[in-house]
């Protein structure tokens, strides 16, 4: 547990001490959604209608902006081989990395995602199940998205491959975070919607840690 | 008396045969040099000692006992010190070091970072973020590592690159100190390496020169 925590610690530091990791993907995020009036016309009923769908399209492009790069450094200076004699796990190794990129690209999110709702002029009732659906789907995007870049390890032109690989497995994230919030907003219950989030999730969990590990072994092969 | 053993080691990278037939025996206190050219499988050696790549053929034991029955008490007793070094520009020398301390120590990663870096003479630079560093003193950060907890193997592939004559010589007192602990060695170099009574093994020897028609049959649980 104590090296665990120390990972995602050191993680969190070098996103800190480089900087662009940690603002570009909100960066990213807010104007990929400002984007949006622009293309569409100013017209209030029509942004107000597509936001929650805009939002959540917008955190899914995000959060993939830095995945290419979660386990290729590590990997390029021989970090990844040094963790794999380490006494952690490596599925803890890749659950450690996921929670520092989740930490470092989706909470960030969460913050910025009510401002956008604002500006896109969605109804207060939305913005608690906003703010909730991002709570359990993005880590879910961070724990998806690793399993792209552990199998993308090594490879050219890693981070477009990723995409392609990782984007039709967001879908279901997407489905149900969109849908619990137009369910509030059309005054029904949210409550399914963000059961199945939750659900996501804790499949999430064990399968990404599954996975990245077996790619991980195989990438250091 | 620990002993750490090769038997027939066969490795296989893509479609190449790098070594064949390869055997070596470390006891207690030894040291092992691995000779050769460059492609002469010296590094894939100690990625193999490593449990980093598994042998095609042939296996490791550790006292007698096949080592891929449990990798992870073989992992708690090496150490790697490979190519790469491992280290971020952004962090401290100390920061480097104090990561990859073990936990289970009483003593907190620092205080563990800044005796192994005493000991490569390394401790002004403690606080100084490694993209100022030399390569020699990279590498010397990166040797370092060994000294954070005891281990019982010592895999160095080419530790002396980039280091000047004195640093050098300081690797020799720290490796005589662990060999006289009961440690065992094995480095891949191409220079002298301050390694008294090391046993000598030439790549050369083990190249793939012939079909393997003679060879057994692979053992399926080696693979």
């Amino acid at each position: 547990m104590k090296r665990f925590v120390r990972l995602v610690g050191r993680d969190l530091m070098l996103a800190l001490r480089q900087g662009s990791d940690a603002t570009i993907a909100v960066m990213f995020f807010v104007l990929v959604v400002v984007l949006f009036p622009f293309g569409i016309g100013p017209e209030p009923n029509i942004l107000a209608r597509i936001a929650a769908g805009v939002i959540w399209v917008a955190a899914l492009l995000a959060s993939l902006l830095s995945l290419d790069r979660l386990f290729q450094a590590d990997f390029e200076d021989g970090s990844l081989e040094l963790m794999a004699l380490d006494s952690l796990p490596l599925e803890l190794v890749a659950l450690a990395k996921a929670t520092a990129h989740w930490l470092i690209t989706g909470v960030p999110l969460l913050v910025a995602a009510p401002l956008l709702a604002l500006l896109l002029g969605m109804s207060r009732d939305g913005f608690g199940v906003l703010e909730l659906t991002l709570l359990l789907g993005t880590p879910s995007l961070s724990l998806i998205g690793s399993i792209g870049a552990a199998l993308t390890l090594g490879a050219r032109r890693g981070g477009v491959l990723i995409s392609l690989l990782i984007l039709p497995l967001f879908i279901p994230v997407l489905i149900f975070g969109a849908a619990a919030i137009d369910s509030a907003l059309g005054g029904l219950s949210a409550r399914p919607h963000l059961l199945v989030l939750g659900a996501l999730l804790a499949a999430a969990l064990p399968m990404a840690a599954l996975a990245c590990a077996a790619a991980l072994r195989q990438a250091l092969e | 008396m620990t002993d750490f053993t090769g038997l027939r080691l066969t490795c296989l990278r893509g479609e190449r045969l790098v070594f064949v037939g390869l055997t070596f025996q470390l006891a207690a206190g030894g040291a092992l040099v691995l000779a050769g050219p460059n492609a002469s499988g010296k590094s894939s050696l100690l990625r193999l000692m490593a449990s980093l790549l598994r042998p095609w053929r042939g296996e490791l034991r550790w006292n007698g006992a096949p080592v891929a029955d449990d990798l992870d008490a073989h992992r708690a007793r090496l150490r790697y010190v490979g190519h790469l070094d491992a280290i971020k520009p952004m962090l401290t020398a100390e920061e480097t070091l104090g990561f990859w301390a073990p936990s289970q120590s009483r003593l907190t990663p620092a205080k563990q970072a800044r005796q192994a870096l005493e000991r490569f003479g390394l401790d002004r630079l403690a606080t100084v973020p490694t993209r100022y560093f030399s390569a020699g003193q990279k590498r010397r950060l990166n040797l370092a590592r060994l000294l954070l907890a005891p281990a019982r193997l010592w895999l160095l592939d080419e530790p002396t690159v980039g280091l000047d004559h004195a640093a050098i010589v300081q690797l020799g007192e720290v490796l005589a100190e662990h060999r006289s602990a009961g440690g065992m060695v094995v480095a891949a170099t191409h220079t002298d390496l301050p390694l008294p009574g090391a046993d000598h093994l030439r790549m050369d020897d083990f190249a793939f020169a012939r079909p393997l028609l003679d060879e057994p049959a692979p053992d399926e649980n080696l693979l």
